[in-house]
C-alpha cells in the first residue's frame, strides 16, 4: 500500500512539468491515483495506530488484580496491639524491587477478631504513622488523623483508613490485596 | 582563505543559508524591543537547551528501573566523575527555568504582548507552561526517592477522584495496581521523549510566530490596538525604526544567556546536587513527603481547603485557569497594552504573585503537619514545669507522651496543627478543658477512650497552670459554681467518665 503510495510521489517529483498538461486532459487517472493514496495510506496509519494506542493504553482497561497475600503467622501480632506487616505483592515484574514491599497496619483485637489497614492516608495516599500511646494514626502530609480502629479523627481525609478484607487460614492472616487503594478503588 | 569562500558560497547554493538568515536572526525588529524587559523569552529557551544536554549525559549513566534508579543516583553522586555536578546542573536549570519562565510570562502579560495579533504566540506559550511543569513534575520522579515515590501516590490519589474513570486512570497512570516498575518506565518515557519532542515541537510553532507576527513593541499609554489599524502601525514602526534581531538587539539577550549560564554553574557549584533522600522503599513509613517548591503551592492548597470543595478545586482550578490562559488573547486581544491604563492587569500580578507566594511560604513551613516527633525530641520547656504540684507534673508528662505537642507547641516547640498552649489556662476553664481533651472537636481527635479519669485530671491540671504570670484561671461566669477548687468541682460534677 505505501509503496504505491511513494509511487506516487515519485512520479509527481520527476515528472511534474508534462504531467501538468496530461492532467487537463486526464483528470480522473490523476484525482483516482490521489484519493486511492489517501485512503490507503489512512487505512495503514489507522493499522499502525491499534496496536500503538492499545500498548500504551492497556493500563486503563485492565480490572482489578487482588489475591490472597499471607501476612505471617498469627503470633506475630499479639492481642491489643497494633503493628506494622509488610508483604510482597503478588503482581510484580522482576525490576520491581522494594517498591513491590506493601506495608499494612495490623490490629489485633482479640481472637481471630483483626483490622488491617492500607497504609495510605485516604485524603492522598500518604503514609499514615501509628502512635500507640495516644492510640492514632497521624499522616505526614496535611495532618489526616485517624482513631485506631481507622475511622476519621481530624484533618483533611474524606473517610477513614481503607480496609482490607482479611482471613486466618492455616494459622496464619491473610488479606485480599494487590492493589494500591485510591477512593475510586478502595481495597 | 579564497578556498574558504568558494566553500561558503557552495553551501549557500545549496543550502540557501543567506535567505534563511535573513528570514530569522536578521529579522527586524522594533527598535524599543531591543530591552531588558525582552530577554526572558530567549532565557527559558537557553534553559530548556542546558536541560537537554545535560539530561543527556545524565541517561548514560541513570537506571529508569525501580530496583536499579535510586542506586544508579548514588553512583552518579559519588562515583561517576562529575556526576554530583551534572545532577546539580540538571537541578538548577530546571529552577532556573521556571523561574525565568515565569518572569517572562509575566511581562508578556504586563506588556500586552498578548494581544491581537499575537493571540497564537500566547496559546504556544501557555502549553509550553504547561509542558514545563509536566517535566518538572516527572523530572522529580526520575529522582527516585521516598519524595517520588509517595509523590507518585499523591499523583494516582488526585486522579483516583475523577467521577467514573478515576480508577481507569490510576491504572494507566501507574502501569499497573501498584508504584512500582512500569510506573518509572512511564514516567521516564515521558520525561525524556515525549515531553521534551513536544517542547521542541511548540517552541518552533512559537519562535515561527515571533517571525511572522513579530515581536510585541514596547507599549506606549495612550497607543491602544485596533484590529484594523494595527497591522499597518507595525508595518509603520519597523520602517521607521527597525533593526536587524542580529546584531542590534540580541546583546542584551547574549548577556542575559552568561547571566543565567553563570547562574546555573554557580548554584549547582554552591548548593550541590538535590538528593536523592531516603531509598523508595514503601515499607519505610517514616516519611514526610514534599514536592520540589514548584508544587508546593498545590501541596499546601490540599491541605488547607475545607473538605467540601477539594474536589472542585483538584479539578476546576487546573480546567478553568487552562481555559481563562488560553481564552486571555480573545477576550481581551484589543486596546491599551501599556500597563499603566490596565490597573487592572497589574492587580492580577500582584494578587497571583502573593496567592502563589504565600502558599509556597506554607507549603515550606506546613504548619497544618504534625511534628512527628515532637514529643520525643523536644522535651516540656523548664518554666513550664517550674513550681508545678506533683499531681501537675504527672499531667505535664501525660501531655508529652500522649503526643499533643504533636500538634502543639508550648514555648515555641512543637506542632502547629492546633493552636499553642502557652496561655491555655487563661482562655479555657477546666471543665472546657476536660471536655475538650475527652470528646476532641474542632479537628481534634477526642482522647476519652486513650486516657483514664486520673490521666485527664492530671493533665487538666497541668494546663491549667499555663497562663502568663499574675493572670487567673479561665472563669466561667454563668455558671460560677464550676469555678469552684478541682476537687469540689469535681465533686459536684462528676464530669469525668468512667473508663471502660
Amino acid at each position: 500500500m505505501s509503496e504505491e503510495n511513494r509511487e506516487v510521489v515519485q512520479h509527481k517529483d520527476i515528472h511534474s512539468a508534462p504531467e501538468q498538461k496530461q492532467a487537463a486532459a486526464d483528470p480522473t487517472r490523476r484525482d483516482m491515483l490521489f484519493h486511492l493514496g489517501v485512503g490507503l495510506t489512512t487505512a495503514a496509519t489507522v493499522l499502525l495506530a491499534i496496536p500503538l494506542v492499545g500498548f500504551v493504553c492497556s493500563g486503563f482497561l485492565v480490572g482489578r488484580v487482588n489475591a490472597w497475600i499471607s501476612l505471617g503467622p498469627l503470633e506475630a501480632f499479639p492481642e491489643n496491639t497494633t503493628r506494622l506487616a509488610t508483604y510482597r505483592n503478588p503482581f510484580t515484574r522482576p525490576w520491581d524491587g522494594q517498591t513491590a514491599n506493601i506495608p499494612c497496619w495490623v490490629r489485633r483485637l482479640t481472637g481471630n477478631h483483626f483490622q488491617v489497614f492500607a497504609i495510605n492516608c485516604a485524603h492522598l495516599g500518604c503514609p499514615v504513622r501509628w502512635f500507640p500511646e495516644s492510640g492514632l494514626f497521624m499522616c505526614p502530609c496535611h495532618g489526616g488523623v485517624y482513631y485506631e480502629d481507622g475511622s476519621r479523627a481530624a484533618g483533611p481525609p474524606p473517610r477513614g483508613l481503607f480496609e482490607y478484607r482479611y482471613k486466618v487460614d492455616n494459622g496464619q492472616l491473610w488479606v485480599w490485596g494487590g492493589e494500591m487503594p485510591t477512593l475510586a478503588n478502595p481495597v | 582563505m579564497e578556498r574558504l569562500r568558494k566553500a561558503a558560497v557552495w553551501l549557500d547554493d545549496r543550502l540557501h543559508l543567506t535567505a534563511l538568515y535573513a528570514s530569522t536572526a536578521g529579522h527586524e525588529v522594533p527598535a524599543s524591543s531591543g530591552s531588558w524587559f525582552y530577554v526572558f523569552g530567549s532565557g527559558t529557551l537557553l534553559c530548556f537547551v542546558i536541560q537537554v544536554l545535560t539530561g543527556i549525559c545524565l541517561a548514560f549513566v541513570y537506571v529508569p528501573s525501580t530496583n536499579e534508579a535510586w542506586t544508579s543516583l548514588q553512583y552518579l553522586n559519588h562515583t561517576q566523575f562529575l556526576g554530583w555536578y551534572l545532577r546539580a546542573v540538571h537541578n538548577w536549570g530546571a529552577n532556573f527555568m521556571v523561574a525565568i519562565m515565569t518572569l517572562h510570562m509575566i511581562q508578556v502579560f504586563l506588556f500586552g504582548a498578548y494581544k491581537y495579533p499575537r493571540e497564537l504566540t500566547w496559546i504556544t506559550g501557555v502549553f509550553l507552561l504547561f509542558l514545563t511543569l509536566g517535566l518538572s513534575f516527572t523530572g522529580e520522579i526520575m529522582r527516585f526517592d521516598q519524595n517520588a515515590y509517595w509523590g507518585l501516590g499523591i499523583g494516582a490519589e488526585i486522579l483516583g477522584r475523577v467521577p467514573g474513570i478515576g480508577a481507569g486512570l490510576v491504572h494507566l497512570m501507574l502501569a499497573g495496581p501498584i508504584i512500582a516498575g512500569e510506573t518509572l518506565s512511564r514516567f521516564f518515557t515521558l520525561h525524556v521523549f515525549i515531553l521534551p519532542g513536544l517542547v521542541m515541537a511548540v517552541v518552533a510553532v512559537h519562535l515561527r510566530l515571533v517571525l511572522t507576527k513579530g515581536i510585541n513593541e514596547y507599549p506606549r499609554p495612550g497607543h491602544p490596538v485596533h484590529k484594523a489599524t494595527y497591522d499597518a502601525e507595525y508595518a509603520d514602526i519597523l520602517r521607521k525604526e527597525g533593526v536587524p534581531f542580529v546584531p542590534y538587539a540580541i546583546g542584551k539577550d547574549l548577556i542575559f544567556a552568561a547571566i543565567v549560564i553563570v547562574g546555573i554553574l554557580g548554584c549547582a557549584l554552591i548548593f550541590g546536587p538535590n538528593g536523592p533522600s531516603a531509598p523508595p522503599d514503601p515499607t519505610i513509613v517514616q516519611a514526610s513527603p514534599r514536592p520540589d517548591f514548584y508544587f508546593l503551592w498545590i501541596f499546601a492548597g490540599l491541605a488547607l481547603l475545607p473538605g467540601w470543595m477539594e474536589a472542585w478545586i483538584m479539578f476546576g482550578v487546573p480546567l478553568i485557569s487552562f481555559i481563562v490562559l488560553i481564552m486571555l488573547p480573545f477576550w481581551s486581544g484589543t486596546g491599551e497594552k501599556s500597563v499603566r491604563r490596565r490597573p487592572i492587569a497589574a492587580l492580577v500580578v500582584i494578587t497571583a504573585v502573593l496567592v502563589f507566594g504565600l502558599l509556597t511560604y506554607e507549603g515550606q513551613t506546613t504548619p497544618w503537619s504534625p511534628h512527628m516527633s515532637a514529643w520525643s525530641a523536644d522535651p516540656t520547656p523548664v518554666q513550664f514545669l517550674q513550681g508545678r504540684t506533683p499531681l501537675e507534673m504527672r499531667g505535664a508528662v501525660v501531655f508529652q507522651n500522649k503526643q499533643c505537642r504533636n500538634c502543639h507547641q508550648l514555648g515555641g516547640v512543637g506542632g502547629q496543627r492546633g493552636p499553642a498552649l502557652d496561655t491555655v489556662g487563661e482562655r479555657l476553664t477546666r471543665l472546657e478543658l476536660v471536655r475538650q481533651v475527652i470528646q476532641g472537636g474542632g479537628n481534634m481527635p477526642a482522647y476519652g477512650k486513650k486516657l483514664t479519669p486520673a490521666e485527664v485530671d492530671a493533665v487538666v491540671s497541668f494546663m491549667q497552670t499555663l497562663r502568663r504570670k499574675g493572670v487567673p484561671p479561665a472563669q466561667n461566669s454563668t455558671t460560677p459554681e464550676n469555678n469552684l477548687p478541682r476537687d469540689l468541682a469535681l465533686n459536684r460534677n462528676s464530669g469525668l467518665p468512667v473508663k471502660q
